[in-house]
């Protein structure tokens, strides 16, 4: 994956991309919005990373530029603004993600692989798979080696989210915004409360583990028999 | 004097002046109007009078001549001709020759047309030898049945006196009418300016620091007092505000460097210690845990003040609360199970409320979490979250049976970082029932608090309601 850093302070870029490059993703870096304009014009890109808050020319207006030149690379906005209202402002500009500052960069990286991703993900996909686990999203079903597993409405969100993004960290933010679409901190560790809830349910009765908690990130659905 | 050019420059910029002087000016003019149609209306009446007058005279002399003769004739017209302010009379020949009468002298031309002479002409009486001492009259000439001509005229005079009187009554009334709208204009113009004065004056008072200073009122309810009252307002906001503001400036002195300095304190623990790798990952993992807590109450206290300040997301639509409430309830029941607790609720459907849907979520989540910490232990499993419309308002509560908060707590702990001593062994930021109170009074409502359980000894329990006006704004 390649990806374009805009963020105007040289040290966090630095670190930024030292953590990137570790993961293994080659990323570019722009320092103000002009020149980022421009590199995510001339190249292509799986994600773009923009600061809110740049010279030249401000995150939000160089998403709006870009979506206007037709140009629709995933872009997370990182902002150290963070309100409510803020995050409103940015995705209606364009942007597909929102990240306010500081941010743990497990998050980031977290956010960073599932949307560069997004475009390979079979989003029209009746049937997901992980394992001998099944999730068909028509008729609601959810089947383990061929057994059903009975899940409650929500249940069935979290783990459809999970194996939608199967193979990816999602951390604890991202399930509580994209299942229970909230943007709130809920103080204590209810997500892992329902994701332990949901695991029990999907793993009890079978010897093989396919929701792996990934530590200091969050979770992530894989089928350990098949590496 | 320029000092007083430069009052009366500064008096003509005030509003009030500048509009008395237009009212001046517009009746000034509707005065000088009236005074024409009623001196031109007069005039003309007078003529009509002076005409009828003349006429009637000319038909009596005629009248004499016919009966008397021209002796009678000359007879009365002599009599008449000595009484105070008499008219003019001519006997002429048909030729234009003055036979009798008493005028000295003429305009040339006047006697030689017949009936209403066309314009005034100049004449001079007997009695004035002085030849400028001519007067003006209009007169009426008939030709009697000898040919003889006669006319009868009536000195000017009189309605020209009255022009000049009507001319002198408008001067005076104009001037005292102008002198009056001078006076009236400077006073109000200086009251005026006076007041503005001590409202800059105060309001320079305020810019250099002293919000606590107020615009002056005196009371009468004018236009200066409601703008006056109008700006009072606006400062005690501004002053909530502010204050606010420097109360989240301490807060973040006092509360947020305590954990900082428990930070730097594991930090350089570490740092001492022996350099067993596993010893710094734990010593890391645990000054990583201390910033997410520290950015946890920062980001709480920005959130506060933003919902305070009132500019937090101005985006308040219908949302619906039963659908919050119960996505809230469904998000901490398992928690609240984990912790041997029963979360459940009873949620009227379909209440809707405008507002923000984030900070309502939050808010009521913050007033779930504190139900499950403080009751957790207590041996007092039921939370119940309750939505339900009380008359005009709706009504959002949690309700705890755990230990509760003394009746003469309750207002502190609301307030920011306010934590009751039994309760700084949990974890938490002290900030959730402020964040909440604050969400509430963006909403328009309010928080109360209160015993679950009032008839009890202990374990009281605590209820939380979030009041909401049925529909605000």
């Amino acid at each position: 994956m390649k990806i374009l850093i805009v963020e105007d302070d040289l040290e966090a870029a630095a670190y930024l991309a030292k953590a990137f490059r570790e993961a293994g993703i080659v990323l570019d870096h722009a320092s103000d919005g002009e020149s980022g304009l421009f590199l995510a014009t001339e190249n292509t890109y799986d994600v773009l990373v923009v600061d809110r808050m740049l010279p030249r020319r401000d995150g939000l207006s160089l998403i709006s530029e870009l979506r206007r030149r037709n140009i629709h690379t995933p872009v997370l906005i990182l902002s150290a603004l963070g309100q409510v209202d803020d995050r409103v402002t940015g995705l209606r500009a364009g942007g597909d993600d929102y990240l306010p500052k500081p941010y743990a960069f497990s998050e980031l990286l977290a956010r960073v692989e599932v949307l560069g991703r997004r475009k390979g993900t079979p989003e029209q996909d009746m049937v997901y798979r992980v394992g001998d686990l099944e999730l068909d999203r028509l008729s609601h079903t959810v089947r383990r080696a061929g057994k059903e597993i009975l899940l409650q409405p929500r249940e069935f969100r979290l783990l459809e989210y999970l194996m939608k993004n199967a193979g990816q960290v999602v951390t604890r933010t991202m399930l509580l915004e994209n299942v229970w679409d909230y943007h709130f901190d809920p103080q204590t560790n209810v997500i892992d409360v329902h994701v332990s809830r949901l695991r029990s349910k999907i793993e009890k009765d079978f010897d093989q583990p396919l929701l792996r908690t990934v530590r200091g990130a969050g979770y992530m659905m894989k089928d350990e028999a098949a590496g | 004097m320029v000092r007083l050019l430069g009052r009366l420059t500064a008096l003509y910029r005030t509003t009030a002046v500048r509009l008395s002087a237009l009212y001046l000016l517009l009746f000034a003019v509707c005065a000088a109007f009236l005074v024409f149609y009623v001196t031109s209306m007069s005039e003309s009446l007078l003529e009509q009078q002076m005409r009828d007058a003349v006429a009637a005279e000319t038909a009596e002399i005629e009248a004499v001549f016919d009966n008397n003769g021209m002796n009678g004739l000359l007879r009365t017209l002599e009599r008449r001709s000595r009484q105070p302010g008499a008219n003019l009379y001519i006997i002429a020949s048909p030729t234009g020759e003055v036979l009798a009468g008493n005028v000295l002298s003429l305009q040339p031309g006047v006697l030689d047309s017949e009936g209403w002479t066309e314009t005034p002409f100049r004449y001079q009486r007997f009695q004035e030898e002085d030849a400028r001492d001519r007067h003006m009259a209009r007169a009426q000439i008939v030709l009697l049945s000898n040919g003889l001509r006669v006319l009868v005229g009536r000195d000017l005079g009189e309605p020209e006196h009255f022009r000049v009187l009507v001319r002198q009554a408008l001067m005076v009334a104009l001037g005292v009418m102008g002198a009056g709208a001078l006076a009236i204009w400077y006073l109000i113009g200086r009251n005026a300016l006076k007041r503005m004065d001590r409202m800059s004056g105060a309001s320079q008072a305020i810019m250099a620091g002293d919000l606590s200073q107020r615009l002056p009122t005196s009371g009468s309810g004018d236009e200066f007092d409601r703008l006056s009252e109008s700006l009072n307002t606006m400062l005690g906001r501004i002053e909530k505000l502010d204050e606010g503001l420097k109360q989240v400036s301490d807060n973040i002195a006092h509360d947020l460097k305590t954990p900082l300095t428990r930070l730097r304190n594991k930090a350089e623990a570490a740092l001492a210690g022996d350099g067993a790798a596993a010893d710094y990952r734990a010593a890391l993992e645990e000054v990583i845990g201390e910033s997410d807590q520290l950015i946890r109450t920062f980001n709480a206290l920005l959130m506060i003040s933003r919902v305070e300040a009132g500019q937090a997301p101005a985006e308040m639509r219908a949302i619906d609360l039963s659908g919050i409430a119960r996505d809230s309830i469904e998000l901490y029941e398992p928690v609240a199970e984990d912790c041997g607790l029963r979360l459940a609720g009873t949620v009227d459907a379909g209440v809707e409320i405008k507002g923000n849907r984030e900070l309502v979520g939050q808010a009521l989540g913050n007033l779930i979490d504190n139900a499950i910490k403080y009751a957790e232990g207590s041996g007092e499993p039921d939370i119940r979250v309750t939505l339900a419309r009380h008359g005009g308002d709706v009504v959002l509560s949690v309700a705890d049976s755990g230990p509760g908060v003394p009746e003469d707590k309750r207002d502190d702990v609301v307030k920011r970082f306010v934590r009751l001593d039994e309760s700084r062994s949990k974890p938490g930021t002290g900030l959730g029932l402020s964040l909440a109170g604050a969400v509430m009074e963006m909403h328009g409502g309010h928080l109360e608090l209160d015993a679950t359980h009032p008839e009890r000894e202990n374990n009281r329990g605590l209820t939380v309601r979030m009041v909401f006006p049925a529909r605000p704004g």
